[in-house]
């Protein structure tokens, strides 16, 4: 379920690291628990984000989650396909729902968020 | 008493259900410190004939039968009888806000109307189901352009309504937000737009002005949007006199409109309750405060409406929300919705022509102060006495004069705002018209 | 099946764009009495509209039929009960909408001269100085439209004074459990928002409150009794930590329907609440609206309220305008009169006495709807409640059942739901006020309802997950509505 090599943050983001370019999403925890998505909001290319810091949000109908950034960087690509079909997100939040690519200002920070095995023991606790 | 449904064996039985003896018991509980000890200082209830009578006594100290003369923000126009019909149906009247959607598709739909009908009225892509009035729909407009721009200040045109622009100050204090205001052409009585360019910046996020404005005056809504939107800016424009719409251009160059539906069959009632509307373009309809009702479908595939976009609202984003309104005017704007309905196409183009061919007849005889095109009011300057001295002359005649302009400008002191609707009367017109053209007597003038 | 009234089923409407046709009319104006005016050239050709595109054109008779079904798929308190906790759906009495129509009071404007608005200007006195007997406090402003309104000058005349006395300060102490527009309204009037938790009984924490409150806190917005319809039993060592250092208590009075006559805020330590005319005082909602929110306050602030204020002057009301403290107007005019007319006949025909009577009801139907459901939904909290009670969904959410998925079978048995989820620090909340205008035979109903739905989680609880079943209109996509929105109708 969970991709071996993404990282996790404990408010259900993950990060793809290619390089020192970094794929930015929300884990499928967060969509369950959010329900039908309706809209996501996202910087622009250029954006400067900071790890734990908020890069944006996600709406289902009767609810607003913030996303907090695994990592700190510079937004390069939004994905686009989010605006006309926000449900993407609860159909494939690991894949083709990704949210934003950014570039790594500090590859170490990966380190630091949790593994794959790590997050699910986590959210099984959660539960 | 005729409001409390039970009878005191009902409240016995429903007592013994909750195991205490007495009513009072339900509030032994309190701390002793915070209970009232004393009944409180109101009269007993009085029957429905008695409350009928207190305030028949009340209007008659208000003074009835009076032709009246005043605008500036609040218009007399005939309520066609189909309004309170509609409106008095106790599943309108009586119905809570339309969050459940299943029971509630007959204020969603007349909801979805109403929006609809603003955008075609003002040329806009989408409306809101209502704020408390065109006062309170300027600062959240001009907060509005503040979160679209990233920009803080707001330029606002001395011809926008006085009191509008002190509740516009009223919040923009609180936000940090500058408000400038940019005055008008002593000839026309319209926008100075040179005003507008020297005081125009980058750092602009609104430019506020009204039409008809506070004189009456189709002001130039083109050239203000032009200055705005070379600096970046939003234009917001904001109308008072609902009914102009039927004749008026619609400010297309807005980004934002701001306005007051009293004159759609929306009693004066000294102030309110009234209905303002927020309209804008699409690609600002998540900054929008105030509630939205979208189509949808139901399970069955059949066309059904609700309530959409929430989670602008304060109920969910709290204190990131774009406005804390909760209640607005939904009633108030079922009463445009009927008035518009009845009017339709035709209607409020002719009731507004109407209104036009009233107010220039007045114009004919008391000329106005300003060249600006009007439609339903005007200003004029008063000789020979004070505006106060000619209100006292006309009230005589059973007449309410216009507003006395002194009151808001200080450079027109010696000038009355005069409106004319559909309702008023050519004889009152002519008399308004002798009183002002008059030489008063000393006798006549009580200072 | 429990036997209660529901609308009767009817075609499908169409929305009047879709009933349009040109030609057709519900209207006819009198003929000018005046020469007819050349539009084009009193306002410039280019400031005149060829139309007034895709608006509606359909008879009288297509007007009221439209209206009239719409009408029918509403539900209203003149149907049935509304257990919506907060909200406190009361009978609207129809001698409010006489009175309200009385012509020299609905005709009067504003700017009409003092001397010939004494009635109204009367109304506006005798309401304030109901209002500020009902809520112990020594000053009323009628001016805001509504309580979130009310709330927002609230906080505005706290700012206002603590600027003259050096410092605005910085933050609004909210509870967890409060009202979102509480929020909201600190966010717009400049302050930042801290969150205080509950306590572990769902009151206010007041040791919490001690150590938080600092030279930074402006003031602390209550809710009393609280969301849980729990009489903050703290609130007079709240006020008192609150006003050692220098900050307000603001209480939100969306729940006076609990107080009136029986405790009165100026009496417990609140300096400025607002009232929900709506809701306690019996304004017709409308759908959605008009309210109006006043605002009382202690002396301390009076010399900050929105200009102008009533005084009497001889024989006669006038208006001072000359308030150089005031924080400026936050409406134009002086208030929903229509809605401020309202009220003051719900208040003359309960009078004094009549008033508290009321407040008892309300109490006893709540206390009633707790007892007789506790077995059946559990009880978040132990203690007493007054005018409403909280269940959460817990034991129902073990079958896979939710609060909201109960509301909506309760459609089904001809009530509107009770509110859903609210407040916060309840886990799965069912928020139920009856209000005092319930009779025992409805609130029986109502109860015989929601044991019945506990009955059905039990047998049969897919029936519950997929109501309603009997409405005319079944669940609405309320998710492909934000995708998509869709706001107006198009050709």
């Amino acid at each position: 379920m969970y991709p071996e090599n993404y990282r996790y943050t404990k408010e259900h983001e993950w990060v793809a690291a290619a390089g020192d370019v970094g794929t930015i999403g929300i884990t499928d925890h967060a969509q369950e628990e959010l329900g039908d998505i309706v809209y996501v909001d996202l910087p622009k290319v250029g954006a400067h984000i900071e790890q734990g810091k908020s890069l944006g949000s996600v709406e289902s109908v009767k609810a607003v989650s913030d996303v907090y950034s695994p990592v700190s960087g510079e937004v390069t690509e939004v994905n686009q396909t989010l605006a006309d079909k926000p449900e993407s997100l609860n159909s494939d939040p690991h894949g083709t729902a990704w949210l934003i690519r950014i570039k790594l200002a500090d590859p170490g920070q990966l380190a630091g968020l949790m593994s794959a095995a790590e997050y699910e023991a986590y959210i099984g606790a959660e539960k | 008493m005729r409001y409390l449904p039970k009878s005191d064996s009902e409240r016995r039985e429903m007592l013994d259900a909750c195991g205490v003896s007495s009513a009072e018991e339900l509030f032994a509980h309190l701390p002793e410190a915070v209970r009232l000890k004393r009944p409180l200082d109101l009269a007993p209830g009085i029957s429905e004939y008695e409350i009928v009578q207190y305030f028949r006594d009340r209007g008659a100290e208000n003074g009835n039968g009076y032709a009246s003369f005043l605008g500036a923000g609040v218009y007399h126009h005939y309520r066609p009888v189909l309004v309170d019909t509609v409106v008095s149906r106790g599943e309108f009247l009586t119905s809570y806000t339309p969050y459940q959607a299943e029971i509630a598709q007959g204020t969603l739909t007349t909801i979805f109307e109403f929006q609809t009908m603003i955008c075609q009225l003002t040329g806009m892509d989408v409306a809101n189901a209502s704020m408390y009035d065109g006062s309170t729909a300027v600062p959240e407009a001009a907060m509005m352009a503040v979160r679209a721009t990233g920009k803080g200040r707001v330029l606002v045109a001395r011809t926008v309504h006085p009191e509008y622009r002190e509740v516009l100050l009223t919040y923009a204090r609180n936000q940090g937000m500058p408000v400038e205001e940019f005055g008008y052409d002593a000839k026309t009585g319209a926008l100075d737009l040179e005003d507008l360019e020297r005081k125009m910046d980058d750092l602009t996020a609104a430019v506020i002005v009204q039409t008809p404005n506070f004189f009456g005056i189709a002001d130039q809504v083109k050239e203000a949007a032009r200055i705005a939107h070379a600096r970046g800016a939003l234009l917001v424009v904001v109308f008072t006199e609902a009914v102009s719409l039927g004749l008026l251009e619609p400010p297309a160059d807005a980004d934002i409109v701001a306005g007051e539906l009293q004159s759609f069959a929306i009693s004066p009632s000294y102030g309110g309750p009234y209905a303002g509307i927020i309209a804008t373009r699409d690609k600002y309809i998540r900054q929008m405060p105030g509630r939205l009702v979208g189509q949808s479908v139901d399970s069955r595939g059949n066309r059904a409406f609700c309530l959409t976009l929430a989670t602008r609202e304060q109920h969910i984003r709290r204190e990131k929300a774009t406005s804390n309104i909760c209640t607005n005017q939904a009633l108030i704007a079922l009463m445009a919705t009927v008035f518009m309905t009845v009017y339709g196409k035709q209607g409020l183009r002719e009731l507004a022509v109407q209104n036009l061919a009233k107010a220039h007849y007045l114009a004919g005889k008391v000329k106005p102060r300003f060249s600006g095109g009007f439609f339903n009011e005007f200003v004029a300057q008063v000789p020979g006495r004070t505006v106060d001295e000619l209100n006292k002359q006309l009230l005589k005649k059973k007449i309410i004069g216009g507003l006395p302009l002194g009151r808001f400008y200080p450079e027109l002191s010696d000038s009355v705002l005069l409106c004319a609707t559909e309702m008023t009367k050519r004889a009152d017109m002519d008399v308004v018209a002798d009183t002002v053209l008059s030489t008063p007597a000393p006798a006549e003038v009580t200072v | 099946m429990i036997d209660k009234v529901r609308p009767h089923l009817s075609q499908n409407e169409l929305l009047v764009f879709e009933r349009s046709s040109p030609g057709k009319k519900a209207y006819q104006l009198p003929d000018l009495d005046v020469p007819e005016v050349d539009p084009s050239a009193a306002l410039g050709a280019g400031n005149v509209r060829a139309r007034i595109e895709g608006f509606p054109e359909i008879s009288e008779v297509e007007a009221i039929r439209h209206f009239t079904r719409l009408s029918t798929w509403n539900y209203a308190i003149d149907y049935g009960m509304y257990p919506l906790g907060s909200c406190t759906m009361k009978y609207n009495p129809r001698i409010n909408e006489v009175v309200a129509r009385t012509e020299a009071l609905a005709w009067a404007h504003p700017y009409q001269p003092e001397a010939l608005a004494q009635g109204s200007m009367a109304v506006m006195a005798h309401l304030e100085a109901a209002l500020a007997e009902i809520t112990g406090m020594d000053a009323v402003t009628l001016q805001p439209a509504a309580g979130a309104h009310g709330e927002l000058t609230g906080i505005l005349l706290i700012r206002a004074l603590l600027e003259k006395r050096g410092n605005p300060r910085k933050k609004i102490l909210i509870p967890d459990s409060a009202h979102g527009t509480n929020p909201a309204t600190a966010a717009i009037a400049g302050y930042a928002v801290q969150n205080i938790p509950s306590s572990a009984t769902g009151v206010l924490d007041v040791g919490a409150l001690e150590q938080i409150v600092d030279k930074d806190v402006a003031a602390l917005m209550v809710t009393n009794p609280n969301t849980l319809g729990v009489f903050e039993e703290n609130i007079i060592q709240a006020a008192e930590i609150l006003h050692k250092k220098g900050a307000m208590l603001y209480m939100d009075g969306a729940n006076m329907n609990a107080l009136v006559g029986i405790a009165r805020p100026g009496d417990f330590g609140v300096d400025v609440m607002h009232l929900n005319l709506h809701k306690t005082f019996s304004t017709p909602h409308g759908g959605g609206g008009p309210g109006a929110g006043p605002v009382a306050v202690r002396k301390v602030l009076e010399p900050f309220l929105p200009a102008p204020r009533l005084k009497r002057s001889g024989k006669k009301w006038v208006y001072d305008y000359n308030r150089r403290k005031a924080i400026g107007r936050v409406k134009a005019y002086y208030g929903n009169f229509g809605v401020l007319v309202r009220a003051l006949a719900y208040i003359l025909a309960h009078g004094g006495p009549g008033l508290r009577n009321a407040t008892v009801d309300a109490v006893l139907n709540a206390v009633y709807v707790r007892k007789r459901l506790e077995a059946y939904y559990d009880l978040p909290y132990s203690q007493a409640n007054m005018h409403e009670v909280v269940f959460s969904d817990d034991r129902q959410a073990k079958l896979g059942v939710r609060t909201g998925d109960i509301a909506k079978r309760l459609i089904d048995y001809g009530f509107h739901p009770y509110t859903v989820s609210f407040p916060l620090i309840v886990h799965g909340a069912l928020m139920i006020e009856p209000t005092e205008t319930e009779g025992k035979h409805e609130i029986d109903q109502f109860v015989d309802a929601m044991i019945s739905i506990a009955g059905e989680i039990e047998t049969d609880p897919q029936l519950v997950k997929t109501a309603p079943h009997g409405t005319r209109t079944s669940k609405v996509d309320e998710v492909a509505a934000a995708r998509k929105p869709v706001l107006r109708w198009k050709p």
